[in-house]
């Protein structure tokens, strides 16, 4: 058993950084990047073999894409504090001629960037043609891949989900944010399909796993059993079961924090809730 | 007028299947992606002679785009094939984001476009897509008039470092540039020089611009024919020496009057040299099904439609 510790003050400082960065340009989305935080956290501090030297091509490490992209200050707070580009850089979060553009891009050649993401439903194809680009290159490492799930009521996912099965895209371990929350309400009320995303998975041919994404323990068992589950002839999918806003108690329970930043009382409670561990930016 | 001569008549599609086969022998980062028309965009060789590099994505071209980014992440050159429609207007947004914006070296190879695909109709005939691809930043829009120049542009795009769109037809038309020639993307080609009227011409109306000038230099009009097979990059010089000389200019395109080729040059004059201009386009109108020819004649694309617009544009000069 590995002491998950020091993921878990990465991951505390990491969603420090979250809130202030989304508190310091007001506007982002806080909610589903609190939610992922210990997820991305796993991923690029234990689980991936990847470079901070970045390479757009990413040959011969693991590649992660995040395709719900609003929940990018997660995800550059996460490659910051990895060494892909100063920590400093997240103050310019959303701010004009930023790199830290408010959803991820390659245009402004941010390292750790592989594609644009932030119109839904696109990340898993993306991830896909990844994977077949490393099959074709005798590569062996995995293509990791992160989604919403209201981001799974548009129709492209299903035909990512129909073509990775259907051609045994093996290397490729796609892992959706299962909050049960988007922007008008949960999910069951805006499209009730959450409850049988494992069947349906299942059923398309993929092989589920089903994780608690705010357990480290957890999270490394499910992530490793998944990785050796990759050259098997199925894509693989995890479903992860988090909560938005996790854990500041007045941003849990609702979608009410999924794209609204704290006012400065609003952080300064959220903070106290998450005590300083590697310093801020 | 200069004289051309048909050495046979074929489709452009087929120029595009020979140079992909041919790239699949001299690239080996060459990879291919086909919606669910192998057969209509003749990948039938790629895919025989390298079925490692092929990819069948079905009737999900959403998923084709979005692989095809993925895929030059590797290092791979994708070319996605399915007809000019689902090739631009149902895929944008995969297009925008995961391939122009993202900056993704993909090659979107899109068949049948314009109202020459015929009987299909309006449903299939796409007019509207060298507006949409050529809006996004980034992206070179190309559409090449034969197959000999299909071929040769299907070659070229492989060597652009960016994204690509390349519009080719369905039906067979004359075949009549040279089958050794360079295709140099964004150069404008002069096919006859001349005083009177500047026409420039894209695709399918190239040869019918062709029959146009002779008609005009039977009536003692010396048009100057150029080839716009780069729409975008455009020939900005190319477009402006000739109109210095003419002073009138006529476009002629398959494809809407809005956001076409004629939209590209009136730009380009009104910036620069302002000069009366005729299109020779379709005027805000879906297609309808019909043969090619009997469409072209219909919705104003024939070589008379070209004639009468030179005449007119040179009725205009100041």
């Amino acid at each position: 058993m590995i002491d998950t510790k020091p993921l878990q003050h990465t991951s505390t400082q990491v969603r420090r950084d979250v809130l202030r960065m989304v508190h310091g340009c007001k506007s982002g989305h806080p909610g589903g990047s609190l939610g992922c935080a210990d997820f991305l956290t796993a991923l690029y501090f234990h689980i991936m073999e990847h470079n901070t030297n970045f390479k757009m091509d990413g040959t011969n490490e693991d590649v992660f894409f995040l395709s719900n992209g609003h929940i990018s200050p997660v995800f550059y707070s996460v490659l910051a504090r990895s060494g892909y580009f100063p920590i400093s850089e997240l103050k310019t979060f959303r701010r004009l001629n930023t790199r830290l553009q408010g959803h991820p891009t390659t245009h402004e050649h941010l390292p750790g960037v592989r594609i644009a993401s932030g119109s839904l439903g696109q990340g898993v194809s993306v991830a896909i043609g990844a994977a077949l680009a490393k099959k074709l290159n005798n590569d062996d490492k995995i293509v990791y891949a992160l989604m919403g799930d209201g981001e799974i009521e548009e129709g492209q996912n299903w035909e990512a989900f129909m073509y990775a099965a259907h051609n045994k895209v093996d290397n490729l371990i796609v892992t959706i944010d299962y909050n049960g929350q988007q922007i008008d309400g949960s999910t069951q009320n805006v499209m009730g399909i959450g409850e049988d995303i494992e069947a349906k998975l299942t059923a398309f041919g993929w092989k589920v796993y089903k994780m608690n994404g705010h357990s480290f323990p957890e999270i490394i068992d499910v992530m490793e059993r998944a990785k050796r589950q990759t050259g098997h002839g199925q894509p693989i999918f995890i479903i992860m079961k988090t909560e938005m806003g996790y854990p500041i108690d007045f941003m849990m329970g609702s979608h009410k924090w999924h794209g609204v930043a704290p006012n400065d009382a609003e952080l300064e409670k959220a903070l106290s809730q998450l005590p300083s561990s590697l310093g801020d930016y | 007028m200069k004289t051309f001569e048909i050495q046979n008549v074929k489709d452009t599609r087929s120029g595009f299947g020979e140079g992909l086969h041919e790239l699949g022998k001299s690239n080996p980062r060459t990879v291919a992606l086909c919606a669910d028309l192998i057969g209509s965009l003749k990948m039938d060789a790629f895919k025989k002679d390298f079925p490692e590099r092929f990819f069948q994505v079905g009737i999900a071209e959403a998923n084709m785009m979005g692989i095809a980014a993925g895929l030059t992440i590797g290092g791979w050159i994708p070319f996605t094939g399915t007809f000019a429609n689902f090739s631009t207007g149902r895929v944008y947004d995969q297009i925008r984001q995961s391939i122009a914006y993202s900056g993704k070296n993909v090659k979107i190879c899109a068949s049948h476009a314009g109202i020459t695909l015929g009987e299909d109709g309006a449903t299939h005939q796409i007019l509207e897509d060298i507006g949409m691809m050529k809006m996004l930043p980034g992206m070179t829009v190309i559409n090449p008039c034969d197959f000999n120049q299909t071929k040769a542009a299907t070659l070229a795009i492989a060597e652009l470092n960016g994204p690509v769109y390349l519009r080719f037809g369905r039906p067979a038309v004359p075949n009549f540039t040279d089958a050794n020639a360079k295709f140099e993307i964004g150069k404008a080609l002069m096919l006859s020089e001349g005083t009177d009227v500047s026409i420039f011409a894209t695709g399918h109306l190239v040869w019918k611009a062709i029959e146009a000038g002779h008609i005009l230099a039977k009536k003692g009009i010396s048009a100057e024919v150029i080839n716009i097979h780069t729409i975008k990059p455009l020939d900005v010089d190319a477009i402006l020496n000739s109109v210095r000389k003419t002073r009138c200019v006529v476009t002629a395109e398959e494809h809407q009057m809005n956001g076409g080729l004629g939209d590209s040059v009136a730009q380009v004059l009104a910036l620069n040299y302002p000069a009366p201009i005729e299109y020779v386009a379709v005027n805000d109108s879906f297609g309808e099904s019909g043969t090619p020819d009997e469409l072209m004649v219909k919705y104003g694309l024939d070589k008379s439609n070209i004639v009468d617009a030179a005449l007119k544009a040179i009725s205009r000069k100041a």
